[in-house]
């Protein structure tokens, strides 16, 4: 049985055809569409319900070499109140899922991740502690809600003050308000558009969704479902747990190199990384240049030969044309190299591309 | 519910027309087009290609979804609705304007509903 968030209500009534995902129902889309969503964060600005995603708190003298040691990016020069990603891995090397580290403070982080891996990740992690340091599952106690968009920072500034809101990407503020509702915000986001990301308790969470919704209407603010979410971050390029990760996927096929500290001390999953170099498959971008849009697990040839497989695909509003993201050996890997995509029976013709597809 | 009462419907969310000289045009429901939201691609066949009732004759995608589209009739192709690959967002704007084939030579038919059958059929479904 699927979980409503505390905003459920507030997508029933404004028509959101809601879906399940994650464990979770959650609107697909609004009466506007997913174009129209996708278009607002570009162009001005959207409101998402993630408040399915799970929340992990760490605490402890030796949370620092706890996550150092669980996580593959290095944590150990971060000041408070910023923001990290980084894939976990399993003893294989393969992603046990991506994830966000909050500092808070010395000895007290804030873990956020994916809400369908949010259970198998709590015991993936509670099953390496050790020493002084101890694990919370928060999850049921948190809110979330993005604000993206390149107007967010005008409508959040109409609600709070400039001390409330985190300058840098990656940085946060916590124990903020927005007019009264407590909040710990963030310069996050999924979309690849400047924006906000707000954690709050669930209870307040509508009052939250209603106040940001009527302060930035007249700016083009509109409520977004998952849909618009990934087409944004696909077009952003930015990896789906279960699309571009999974169990047999390192960080560094996935191209996250920047995220993976392989000069650090041990880490689970070290070993297996450097087992799968020099990289037998890489994540690659492919643009459609045939009459047709790739989707997820379509295989990709290369004259005749198979060559690898999709991990998403769709038609990308902001760019106006299909692209799709995929796996080749790294002699295929090259920007321009001509491939064709098996979409349900009929090839079509795609090419290879720099990633990220857009960047803002 | 938009259903016109001059069409035809398959329990597959296709209406169709049938003309005087025993050709027909199909198209996508209302329903159908609510159903797959923002259409960013259509794949149909070619003039001269052959249709068989309840066999898929092209397919439709939204930008999250992809539907084959159901062929009501056994015949031949007489036209495409060209119009519609460069814009198949006007399968959405007017569902009943956007014809996607033209069918001739028809030789047989698949259980077509009126409107008000086809209503009670969506309505069914949810």
């Amino acid at each position: 049985m699927e979980k409503r968030t505390p905003l459920y209500d507030r997508h029933v009534a404004a028509g959101g055809k809601i879906v399940p995902f994650g464990g979770y129902l959650l609107p697909v889309q609004y009466p506007t569409g997913v174009i129209a969503e996708h278009m607002a964060v570009r162009t001005a600005a959207g409101l998402f319900d993630v408040s399915h995603m799970g929340e992990l708190v760490f605490r402890g003298g030796d949370a620092l070499a706890y996550l150092n040691k669980v996580l593959t990016n290095d944590f150990t020069n971060m000041y408070d109140g910023q923001v990290r990603y980084s894939p976990m891995c399993n003893e294989a090397g393969g992603c046990v899922d991506d994830l966000l580290v909050y500092k808070v403070r010395e000895g007290h982080y804030l873990v956020v991740v994916n809400a369908a891996n949010r259970e198998k990740d709590a015991q993936w992690m509670a099953g390496q502690l050790f020493g002084d340091c101890a694990m919370e599952d928060i999850s049921d106690g948190v809110a979330q809600l993005a604000i993206q968009g390149p107007r967010s920072r005008e409508i959040m500034l109409r609600l709070v003050g400039e001390e409330a809101l985190p300058k840098k990407y990656y940085s946060f503020v916590r124990e903020t308000g927005v007019k009264g509702i407590p909040c710990l915000i963030s310069r996050t986001g999924y979309t690849g558009e400047f924006g906000y990301e707000l954690y709050c308790a669930p209870e307040q969470a509508p009052a939250l969704w209603d106040l940001l919704l009527e302060t930035g209407k007249d700016l083009g603010l509109v409520p977004c479902g998952l849909g618009a979410r990934d087409t944004l971050r696909l077009e952003a390029a930015m990896p789906l747990y279960g699309h571009e990760l999974d169990s047999g996927t390192t960080p560094l096929e996935a191209g996250l190199d920047f995220a993976v500290k392989l000069d650090k001390e041990d880490f689970t999953g070290k070993a297996g990384i450097q087992a799968k170099l020099p990289l037998q498959r890489v994540r690659v971008g492919l643009e459609m240049t045939g009459r047709g849009i790739a989707r997820e697990h379509q295989d990709v040839y290369i004259g005749g030969r198979l060559a690898g497989h999709t991990t998403s695909g769709t038609h990308c509003p902001y760019l106006g044309r299909a692209v799709a993201m995929a796996y080749l050996s790294p002699e295929d890997a090259a920007p321009g190299t001509e491939v064709e995509v098996d979409v349900r029976g009929r090839r079509v013709a795609a090419r290879v591309v720099p990633l990220p597809f857009y960047k803002r | 519910m938009n259903a016109p009462e001059h069409l035809l419907y398959t329990k597959s969310h296709e209406w169709v027309l049938f003309a005087g000289d025993g050709s027909a045009k199909v198209g996508l429901t209302d329903h159908a087009q609510d159903a797959l939201g923002d259409i960013v691609f259509v794949n149909l066949p070619e003039a001269g290609d052959s249709l068989t009732k309840g066999e898929a004759l092209g397919d439709v995608e939204s930008v999250k979804a992809v539907s084959d589209i159901y062929s009501p009739v056994t015949g031949t192709v007489k036209a495409v609705n060209e119009s519609l690959l460069d814009a198949p967002e006007s399968i959405n704007a007017d569902p009943y304007g956007a014809w996607l084939v033209e069918v001739e030579d028809i030789s047989d038919k698949e259980e077509l509903l009126d409107a008000a059958a086809y209503a009670a059929h969506c309505a069914s479904e949810g």
